[in-house]
């Protein structure tokens, strides 16, 4: 028997939880021969301001211990090309279009959502609170619960789609943001995006990136990014996408053990533009070995009795 | 069409000097597609201490006697940890090979005639585009610079083809001392404009002192640029180099989907 993949974020009915990672999918039209987009849970396309921006001078990424560091600075086209050049594409491929938007203002993320949500084809607003490379937007308003209140409540008055503010795990306290965007009307909240992080060239004693700061993802931040959401889980009733340092079947079920009904996985579609349909059959497989009809039941399973002493 | 990801495994592994080694991998599909210019995105199979993969040109298309592809080689040169496993790679390891990713070089036919400018591990995107031109009949000549005459390789590859061979070292123990861009310049001055395409493929300083020669010269210029990369695919915007088409204004673009290879009159030099 077929297994069940479908998960649900609020009036969203998704095939399966996976759901390209913004930033790391591009427009999502970059994948379309190598990755049927429909067959994915959602893309999450690049982050999107009202007008282009140019980015950061390259070298923009460094690679780390089981990870990288990047500072892209969000280049991109602006809402209007998107809307214009990849929307109707991505439209007719039947993906399942999550927009990051950004904003330097509160006005600019509402005009962004105004934007997106008069144009047909997207299914959801990720609202990109987070970013740690952009001088001015982004992660102010993500670290601070009077920010994270302002544009989720300003956002939610300007449009129908569900909203999920992207939250940063470069706070004390993130379960407190998750309860701060729900409490303003958001539809979901989306954890972790990168955690700040600085890597030195010791033979020129420079920076390694341009920017010289810049956001860690990978393999390294996966167990923060686990307690992050099982943190959130327990505080919050609105669904969670889990992300960070997902890399196969296993680590999206841990995630969704932990709480969330959804994941993103970024980094490691760059290793491997063809993980999608690998962490799909990992996931039957384990629905298949654990005698499990459907996976939305594992969300939130995790059994926290401590484990069985293992004597080596 | 699209790109494969072949789990591909160490047919051989030529070392050619202390740093310089030509690795043969099992990717006959890959090896089928390339076209000359186009790059493979390598990551040794298991390797644990790193994560991304690592961009090469395709070097050779190793065929079998009746011209069928039953390979491809990648140029190495040891620079950090993933080259220093490629380096050290037996037969019988695996490499996981993504690709044919890439714009490759568009080859000239005749009356035109080919200039290649390769230097050290630039020669990489060579080989196959001195067969492509081989095989249009162009005039073809490489302008090959290196650290030393013993940094020189695959010369007896190239004169087989019949390409012109200008050599340069730096330490001038085989062909002229210094740059190869002062032996391109002296001979473009003989040569009418428009009637010689340059192909370069090296440093970016190299680069873009080759696309001032063929500027200055009035021919067409094409470069490989090798920028930091960490998909290959166009989905994480870290390769980007700066562009300007005609009279736009200049942008970053992805030197992975819109590149490696570009109008060499086109970049904005850092």
């Amino acid at each position: 028997m077929a297994r069940d993949l479908s998960v649900r974020i609020g009036s969203l009915e998704l095939p399966n939880p996976l759901i390209a990672a913004s930033g790391c999918f591009g427009y999502g039209l970059e994948y379309d021969e190598v990755v049927d987009l429909s067959a994915l849970g959602g893309v999450c396309v690049k982050g999107l301001f009202m007008t282009e921006r140019e980015g950061h001078p390259p070298p923009r990424i460094v690679e780390t211990p089981a990870g990288m560091i990047n500072a892209i600075g969000l280049q991109g086209i602006g809402v209007h090309r998107f809307v214009r050049e990849k929307l109707p594409l991505l439209r007719e491929r039947g993906a399942r279009v999550f927009v990051n938007v950004c904003g330097t203002t509160v006005d600019e993320y509402v005009e962004v959502s105004k934007v997106l949500s008069q144009a047909a084809g997207v299914s959801a607003l990720e609202l990109n609170i987070s970013c740690p490379n952009i001088k001015e937007g982004g992660i102010q308003f993500g670290c601070s619960l009077m920010g994270t209140s302002a544009v989720v409540s300003a956002v939610r008055k300007a449009t129908h789609l569900p909203i999920i503010p992207k939250l940063t795990p470069n706070v004390t306290d993130v379960a407190s943001f998750a309860r701060a965007a729900e409490d303003a009307g958001a539809d979901a909240v989306s954890l972790v995006n990168t955690f700040l992080a600085m890597a030195i060239d010791v033979e020129t004693r420079r920076p390694t990136i341009t920017n010289v700061l810049g956001g860690l993802s990978g393999p390294a931040i996966r167990p923060i990014a686990v307690r992050m959401v099982w943190e959130c889980a327990q505080d919050v009733k609105i669904p969670i996408i889990g992300m960070g340092g997902i890399t196969n079947a296993r680590d999206t079920l841990e995630f969704l053990l932990a709480g969330a009904t959804a994941v993103q996985i970024g980094t490691a579609n760059f290793v491997d533009p063809f993980v999608w349909s690998k962490v799909l059959a990992g996931l039957e497989d384990y629905l298949e070995r654990h005698g499990i009809d459907r996976l939305s039941d594992l969300i939130g399973a995790f059994d926290p009795t401590p484990p069985t002493a293992v004597h080596a | 069409m699209p790109p494969l990801d072949v789990d591909a495994t160490v047919m051989a592994n030529r070392r050619l000097s202390r740093d310089y080694n030509v690795l043969t991998l099992s990717a006959a599909e890959i090896g089928t597609r390339t076209r000359a210019g186009q790059f493979v995105m390598v990551r040794p199979t298991g390797m644990t201490e790193t994560l991304l993969r690592r961009p090469f040109s395709v070097f050779e298309i190793v065929r079998d006697a009746r011209g069928a592809p039953i390979a491809i080689t990648i140029l190495n040169k040891r620079a950090g940890r993933t080259t220093n496993r490629l380096y050290e790679a037996e037969p019988g390891d695996r490499i996981a090979c993504l690709g044919p990713l890439g714009r490759p070089f568009t080859a000239v036919s005749a009356p035109s005639e080919a200039w290649m400018v390769a230097g050290g591990v630039g020669l990489a995107p060579f080989a196959t585009l001195a067969e492509a031109l081989a095989a249009a009949g162009t005039p073809t000549t490489l302008f090959y610079g290196a650290r030393s005459g013993q940094e020189l390789f695959h010369l007896d590859f190239f004169d087989r083809l019949g390409v012109t061979l200008v050599l340069a070292t730096e330490d001038g123990s085989r062909g002229e001392r210094g740059r190869v861009t002062q032996p391109l310049d002296r001979a473009l001055a003989s040569r009418a404009p428009g009637s010689t395409m340059i192909y370069a493929c090296g440093p970016e300083p190299m680069l873009a002192a080759v696309a001032e020669v063929a500027g200055r010269h009035q021919q067409p210029c094409e470069v490989s640029v090798e920028r930091t990369m960490g998909c290959g695919m166009g989905g994480c915007y870290s390769c980007v180099i700066r562009v300007r088409h005609g009279a736009e204004a200049a942008r970053f673009v992805r030197s992975c989907i819109s590149g490696p290879v570009f109008d060499g009159a086109e970049i904005v030099w850092d």
